[in-house]
């Protein structure tokens, strides 16, 4: 399956993917050295994000996320890619100051509503992710 | 960063128009901090879909409280390139209380780190205010005038009480904005983006509830779980409703949602009516809460029924001028049977002091914590289980942050149930 996109933040990544059954905020529900989902009320508690295409309906919670996000970049536990049903302003920014100092970065993407709709079954398939400038794609290997 | 923006579909094409003096600090003319500065500001302003930015009269830092030691790193950097800030910037609180260094138990290294990221930003310039109240320490923006600000109580109480107009400006954005002196201009900073669409009628409850300060927490609560980023604007509170209860009820009702601004028919400064509040529209929704409603929402600010009780905490948003007079007025002859923490900045901290009135609190065994607070430092005693507190937002995020379990009181069940070390709680109100 492919899906189009329009691109939050170029780059490209691969990876199983991780469909999050509820939203969460990276503040307060991921473990920034781990890169495990910490809030123990999460439906996926305990799963690890890194070397991921993390799929989420939406970014929740504190603006602090920004940073945990950075630390997942610094800590080398963060997704291979983040592929949104709607953007995002918040994860986006730790990707960005994550260049600024030298870490790796991911590509983030929105494929909106509908695109998340189609691929929220898609846990354990294998994604991968490429976004440029203007366009975004995500092909998809269902399981 | 903000979620009213979240809405906001990006568009690739959409680079902003930037100002002669913005693109000279974008091609490094000012030096290689405010640069790498305006980088990320015009990068986020494009990934919003802004047009162009909007100079800010000043800041308010979130970022300086330590989440690992990339923050750090981030602050360290925009110091040995010479940053300093461009506007009049307060900073929030960090991971420490400079004042009593042993309040905090940390380990050596998150201790050395969280001091070494509390350094980097008065070194840029930021005024070492470290308080989640700035407004209540001499930094109030005029109405209608730009901010760019972190902190969602701050953020809240900035758009809907001073009527200054800022997006929630988190980690990195908030001293990213301070350095470039600019901000997207777009969510909250546009008027058309200000007017209520939803009208919340409180006309259903009891008028001597409206007038208490432990109502304004659960109205609050109830505000940011129903209406989250959508701007409402609240009707029949009394006229007489104060900066603290409207602190306090912002604080909570960005705990529980995403809201950056609500309006008071008749008391903040963009609802002076109704109309006005709407921008002349008709509300898309009209929500009337009812007691039961709100008793159920005060309810399940608590999350034990157990009577034992470990500690009390107060203070989130950080105690005013006038909540410790409120707590001094009710203060017990025997000293509180357990913890008993006040949160508050180092200004607040410091008038008690001169004033004398600090060793009137330290004797009835209150302590006072500055620069930081219990949910973001390891401050609670280590064994404990149960917290009360009459703060919407400490009852919020308390369990998840320190593993206690939290119930929500008045400041005088607070006061009262310390006194005995077992829960009492005043339901006469609320029934």
């Amino acid at each position: 399956m492919e899906l189009t996109g329009a691109p939050v933040h170029a780059g490209e990544g691969r990876g199983r993917l991780l469909v999050l059954e509820r939203p969460l905020s990276f503040w307060g529900g991921v473990d920034p050295e781990t890169g495990r989902v910490s809030d123990p009320r999460h439906p996926q508690y305990g799963e690890p994000l890194g070397g991921r295409i993390l799929v989420m309906e939406r970014a929740i919670g504190s603006s602090s996320s920004s940073a945990i996000m950075l630390e997942l970049l610094r800590n080398d536990v963060a997704p291979a890619a983040i592929v949104l049903g709607s953007t995002d302003a918040i994860l986006v920014l730790g990707v960005l100051v994550a260049e600024e100092l030298g870490y790796a970065s991911i590509p983030l993407i929105d494929v909106g509503r509908d695109g998340f709709e189609r691929i929220r079954d898609g846990n354990g398939g294998h994604g991968r992710v490429r976004a440029g400038a203007r366009e975004a794609i995500l092909r998809v290997a269902l399981p | 960063m903000l979620d009213a923006m979240n809405a906001v579909t990006a568009t690739p094409d959409s680079t902003p128009t930037l100002s002669g003096d913005e693109r000279a600090v974008l091609d490094g003319e000012r030096g290689p901090a405010p640069q790498l500065a305006m980088r990320i500001v015009v990068r986020m302003a494009r990934i919003l879909g802004a047009r162009e930015l909007v100079p800010v009269a000043s800041a308010h830092i979130d970022g300086c409280l330590y989440h690992g030691d990339g923050g750090v790193e981030f602050a360290e950097r925009l110091v040995s390139l010479g940053g300093k800030v461009d506007v009049p910037t307060t900073l929030n609180v960090g991971a420490l209380d400079l004042l009593n260094p042993r309040r905090v138990r940390s380990d050596g290294h998150r201790r050395e780190m969280a001091f070494r990221q509390m350094r980097a930003y008065e070194a840029l310039g930021c005024r070492p205010t470290w308080t989640c109240a700035p407004y209540q320490a001499g930094h109030r923006p005029e109405r209608g005038q730009d901010v760019a600000w972190g902190e969602s109580n701050a953020v809240v109480f900035a758009n809907s009480v001073l009527g200054a107009r800022t997006n929630r400006y988190g980690d990195f954005m908030d001293i990213c904005c301070a350095l470039a002196g600019r901000a997207p201009r777009t969510g909250l900073h546009l008027q058309e983006n200000r007017w209520a669409t939803v009208v919340v009628d409180t006309g259903a409850i009891n008028p001597a509830l409206k007038e208490r300060d432990v109502f304004y927490p659960v109205l609050g609560t109830w505000l940011g779980a129903t209406v989250d980023e959508r701007v409402a604007v609240v009707t029949g509170l009394p006229g007489t409703a104060t900066e603290d209860q409207l602190k306090a009820m912002g604080a909570a009702s960005a705990s529980s949602g995403a809201v950056g601004l609500f309006h008071v028919e008749g008391v903040t400064p963009e609802a002076p009516d109704l109309a006005t509040a709407l921008g002349g529209q008709a509300p898309k929704t009209v929500l009337t809460p009812g007691a039961h409603e709100l008793r159920r929402v005060r309810d399940a600010l608590s999350t034990t029924g157990t009577a034992q009780l470990d500690a009390v905490a107060l203070g989130s948003p950080h105690f005013s001028r006038d909540e410790f007079s409120l707590l001094e007025a009710l203060l017990p002859r025997e000293p509180f049977r357990i913890p008993f923490y006040v949160c508050t900045g180092r200004a607040e901290y410091q008038r008690l002091e001169t004033s004398g009135r600090l060793r009137r609190f330290e004797q009835a065994g209150v302590e006072i914590v500055a620069d930081t607070c219990v949910v973001v430092a390891p401050i609670l005693p280590a064994r404990g289980s149960v917290l009360m507190t009459n703060s919407g937002k400490f009852a919020h995020y308390t369990p998840a942050t320190t593993g206690y379990d939290v119930v929500y009181g008045s400041l005088e069940d607070c006061v009262r149930s310390a006194a005995t070390g077992r829960v009492t709680r005043d339901e006469g109100l609320w029934s």
